[in-house]
């Protein structure tokens, strides 16, 4: 398929604008770019079939099953995507004067008050723009504490083994180093080896509850006392709360400030890799510090101020406000009655399909999961040479999207699966065939899956070439 | 099976050392590093003048989906680095032991090292 | 109550009873009892579609929406085409995730590259990422892609939108880079006094193209500057105004980065927005963020996939210079789709007509007794005097749905106008202008 590029013609062009209606101003020559930027002339009738023609080629919830463990990729409403185009919202400058701006300073306060009623949490900012980007912010929080204190030798964040790669990641950006804690042989948070990695260089903790093997942390009481004692805070990553809401709330289980992905839980639309949401929610002592400015006031008069001892700012203006429409659309849709049933269905769908599935592939782990769940397909790598990819990439052959493949990092072969509750038992049970059928194949005549997937435009990339020899751009060709 | 050269000494990390002279030595991955590693797509190689503790990450090498810490096997300064291998990573793939990394002078703390017949056995017992 | 959970009680039932749980509590009887909630959640009642449509609505009809608009300071007004609009609304690249699998997500990693290649043109560097959350984070991130060993003090001019000053400056807290401001002369970054500051512990210097005043800089001396002391120059820009004014790549920065807001995107009371990050060759592996990049299958079919991942966050962990995962996808695409839309001659037309209006605007301004506070050649903002109490003149317009510039320090204003501003809108301003102002 051609680029945009690829499609130009000289002098093609969209009619867009009226003539000017003031005399043209000059600019000094000095001043002037002298290579005009080389974007592609189109037509109108060229732009909306090249996008058709992408949209073809894209794979979205839209289309089907979309297991990927850790990103719930549930059913994204469409009353949400209409509320956030009200002319009302899109329309709002930021800087707009507070009085004028009621209903966006209401759409953030009533938001809040929810997602920390969710979470048991007191307060919360909507800065972040993505759960990597809400890490980082709790983590200034963390390290806004300990310097309040005066306590400066406080410079080691624990992790997980089996937590996601922006945890340590984030920790670095805060000038902090990790000590990682293994997981135990149940995949859980080892106590012991916990008690050992914590003391008085500990800012704090960071833990997803589930955890990433899709286990409920089911010690975390004693987890977060073990780092408060050693004057740490903690730090929910809230990838996993599909599985908890209306059940149980981090602010109960002893963390002091959380992350929410709204992209997740709360069903935005993932975009294709954004724009998402990442509010941090927090305990009233950390209050003081969130960054940004934050809705003050009641109904009838909000305003917006900075908190007193504020970390500063993670981004301009107050975070993807139109994200937060639709979270807070969705909240609304569902009440307290359906948060709960959100949960719950989500927690048996993938009950449900990893008790399918397990009659031919090996959890990770025995005994129920949470809202997802971890295969390990190093056996079979061993027994027929079929990897984890392999079976992945069988599975687009079948119109399922993979699930996501290689992680967590502890479990050789991995395949975690997440339905979400938004799936219906017949499509679960058509997705547990499509794995028996792999299974079959697999047994009968690997190296078909080998080839996988032969029923797409593309088949596996060359990214080995990619990486030795980055083609970033298109070079557009002069005349 | 992986090939292991005489005249080198090895490290429990894989990588090879070959002594230029009493206080300068040159290091590089060895052959079952590089295939367990797999396609090289860069390395990342310490700067001239940089130091280099023994047992300390000095450098690493990236495959498409994972990066690995090169371990230094002495304490010293960098007089040299191949700088080839920033174009062509993928030497250190095709002979591993011709893809010299990078080079060690005033050579001070050495790290525990085997010999040829050693590393061998190492490798037999390790895969 | 709203539900989105399409199976039947008697769906679920069965599979319950297929995992052998008598109901839905046993799903969750590994959960401590002292963590369990013990009452409903304290939220309202779940509504219907057509509830949640009026709630809402009533909410956003508590906003103000002003037909007419002459504030930017950082979030800009300007046309749409509606096939922005249609193109950004497809299903499949709304409802898609990031493209780790690239044999079904060409789409997505096509759309990518295209506006990769589109950033690298706007600014004239030569490597651009998939996007990153907004301008003031991305100023922030190139910060952190200059600082090494030797270098870990930055330099950030005071003529920078204080939005992007104080995001560098609490990041550059978190990591602990030491951070100082390049003084401000008559609205212009004091670039004697730059030269001065330097030395050989700076990694780099940070400065806005226009800056906050809608002044425009002298980057080429910026950059010079920068290299000679050895340090980098980044260079903060305003997309629409690439299509008139030197690029960042022209004058010789290192990095450049700005606001893509402008580029099809609502005002949205600030986001979702688009922050883009480009750079030269040599800093290419310093970019934090996804990147796409062409390659190809094993049939030898041109392909997309994401790449030079061992920057990144999942591989190299605590390693990674960012922790940045997502991108901004959907609204890379959405400026893709608007320069598209535009062309090279419609982004040039949508500059100059900002360029002139503002002049014309600034014109009629001073006619009415509101001076321009500053010298220098201005792109689609500048600041006036004002004779009055400016929120006085800005409550005199507000009661004439118009938004005007924003208050700005020692009773000034800073108005923007841009291809959406007619003449007879800023001559209204001027005439209500000149009568609060006698």
């Amino acid at each position: 398929m051609k680029l945009l590029f690829e499609k130009s013609y000289v002098c093609r062009r969209c009619s867009v604008l009226p003539a000017c209606d003031v005399d043209t101003a000059a600019l000094p020559e000095a001043l002037c770019r002298q290579e005009p930027p080389h974007l592609p002339e189109l037509s109108e009738t060229d732009i909306s079939r090249h996008y058709t023609e992408l949209e073809k080629r894209t794979y979205g919830v839209n289309d089907g099953f979309y297991p990927l463990g850790s990103c719930t990729m549930k059913y994204n409403p469409k009353i949400n995507e209409e509320m956030a185009s009200l002319p009302g919202f899109t329309e709002i400058h930021p800087l707009q004067p507070p009085h004028t701006a009621q209903g966006c300073l209401e759409t953030l306060q009533l938001a809040r008050t929810y997602l920390c009623e969710i979470t048991g949490m007191d307060d919360m900012t909507f800065q972040p723009a993505a759960g990597a980007h809400g890490e980082l912010t709790g983590l200034m929080l963390i390290k806004r504490y300990h310097e309040a204190r005066n306590d400066f030798s406080r410079t080691k964040i624990v992790v997980p083994d089996s937590a996601h790669g922006t945890n340590p990641a984030s920790a670095a950006m805060v000038g902090m180093t990790v000590a990682n804690v293994p997981s135990g042989e149940d995949g859980c948070v080892d106590l012991e080896k916990l008690r050992q990695a914590v003391g008085e260089d500990t800012a704090g903790l960071m833990l997803t509850n589930p955890n990433t093997v899709g286990l409920f942390e089911k010690d975390i009481l004693e987890i977060t006392s073990i780092v408060h004692e050693a004057g740490g805070l903690v730090y929910y990553d809230g990838a996993n709360l599909n599985a908890i809401m209306g059940i149980t709330r981090p602010g109960d289980m002893g963390f002091d400030c959380v992350h929410l992905n709204l992209h997740k839980t709360f069903a935005t639309p993932h975009g294709g890799g954004g724009p998402g949401s990442g509010p941090v929610g927090c305990k009233d002592f950390l209050s003081p510090y969130l960054p940004g400015k934050q809705v003050c006031g009641t109904g009838g008069l909000y305003s917006l101020e900075m908190p007193r001892e504020s970390v500063g700012m993670v981004k301009a203006f107050y975070g993807n406000f139109l994200v937060n429409v639709k979270a807070l659309t969705y909240i609304l849709t569902l009440g307290k009655e359906g948060i709960r049933e959100v949960s719950e269905n989500a927690v048996l769908s993938a009950n449900y399909l990893m008790k399918l599935l397990s009659e031919c592939y090996k959890p990770a782990y025995p005994g129920p999961c949470m809202h997802e769940f971890v295969l390990t397909l190093k056996d079979l790598k061993k027994e027929r040479g079929i990897s984890a990819m392999d079976v992945a990439k069988s599975l687009i052959d079948h119109g399922v999207h993979p699930p996501t493949m290689y992680f967590p990092l502890i479990v050789p072969e991995a395949l975690m699966i997440e339905p979400t509750e938004t799936e219906g038992k017949e499509i679960l049970d058509q997705v547990a065939d499509t794995f028996k059928l792999i299974y079959q194949t697999a047994l009968k005549n690997p190296e078909l899956l080998h080839q996988a997937p032969t029923t797409t435009l593309i088949g596996r990339v060359d990214e080995v070439g990619a990486a030795r020899n980055p083609k970033l751009r298109y070079v557009v060709q002069k005349p | 099976m992986a090939k292991v050269l005489e005249g080198l000494l090895y490290t429990k990390t894989h990588e090879w050392i070959k002594m230029l002279d009493e206080e300068t030595v040159e290091i590089g991955l060895t052959d079952y590093a590089q295939s367990e590693l797999g396609d090289l797509v860069f390395v990342n190689l310490p700067q001239v003048g940089d130091e280099a503790v023994t047992g300390e990450p000095i450098a690493d090498v990236e495959s498409v989906k994972a990066v690995s810490d090169i371990y230094s096997p002495v304490s010293g300064r960098v007089s040299e680095v191949n700088e080839d291998l920033l174009d062509a990573p993928e030497i250190i793939n095709e002979d591993a032991y011709a893809a010299w990394m990078f080079r060690v002078e005033n050579v001070t703390e050495k790290g525990d090292w085997m010999d040829a017949a050693a590393y061998e056995q190492y490798l037999a017992e390790e895969a | 109550m709203g539900s989105y959970v399409p199976s039947t009680k008697a769906q679920q039932q069965e599979m319950l009873a297929a995992i052998g749980c008598a109901g839905f509590e046993d799903l969750f009887k590994q959960i401590p009892e002292q963590v369990r909630l013990r009452d409903e959640v304290n939220l309202p009642s779940g509504k219907s579609e057509l509830e949640v449509r009026r709630v809402l609505e009533e909410i956003a009809a508590k906003n103000v929406v002003f037909k007419t608009i002459f504030r930017g300071a950082g979030a800009y007004r300007h046309y749409i085409p509606a096939i922005v609009k249609s193109v950004a609304a497809k299903e499949a690249l709304v409802t898609a995730y990031t493209p780790y699998q690239a044999e079904v997500s060409q789409g997505i990693l096509q759309s990518i590259f295209e506006y990769q290649t589109m950033i690298c043109e706007l600014t004239g560097m030569d490597v651009s990422n998939a996007s990153i959350y907004d301008g003031a984070s991305a100023a922030a991130e190139a910060v952190a892609m200059c600082r090494d060993r030797k270098r870990a003090k930055a330099y950030v001019s005071a003529a920078a939108p204080p939005q992007v000053v104080e995001t560098i400056r609490t990041y550059c807290w978190a990591a602990g880079t030491e951070i100082e401001f390049v003084p401000e002369q008559n609205g212009l970054t004091d670039l004697a006094a730059l030269k001065d500051l330097l030395d050989d512990s700076t990694a780099c210097v940070y400065i806005q193209q226009p800056n906050y005043y809608g002044l425009i800089e002298d980057c080429e001396m910026a950059a010079e500057l920068a290299h000679q002391a050895g340090a980098k120059l980044i260079v903060g820009v305003n997309p629409i105004a690439m299509g008139l004014l030197k690029s960042p790549g022209e004058c010789g920065a290192d990095i450049a980065v700005g606001e893509g807001q402008p580029l099809g995107m609502p005002l949205s009371f600030g986001g979702p927005y688009l922050g883009f990050m480009a750079a030269t060759q040599a800093m290419m592996r310093k970019l934090p963020g996804r990147i796409v990049g062409e390659t190809t299958d094993h049939n030898g079919n041109r392909a997309f996939v994401l790449t030079l991942q061992a920057r990144e966050q999942h591989i190299r962990r605590e390693k990674a210079s960012s922790n940045v995962c997502s991108n901004q996808a959907l609204c890379a695409l959405t400026a893709a789709a608007y320069l598209s839309a535009l062309g090279p001659d419609g982004l040039y037309e949508v500059a100059q007509q900002c360029l002139s209006k503002a002049a014309y605007f600034a014109g009629v301004l001073e006619t009415a007794g509101l001076h321009q506070r500053h010298q220098g050649q201005h792109f689609h903002e500048f600041v006036t005097d004002c004779p009055v109490e400016a929120d006085q003149l800005l409550k005199a317009l507000e009661d004439n749905g118009i938004l005007g510039g924003l208050p700005v320090g020692d009773n000034g204003i800073l108005w923007c106008a841009t291809e959406m501003n007619t003449k007879d809108e800023m001559d209204r301003v001027a005439a209500i202008a000149g009568e609060v102002c006698s």
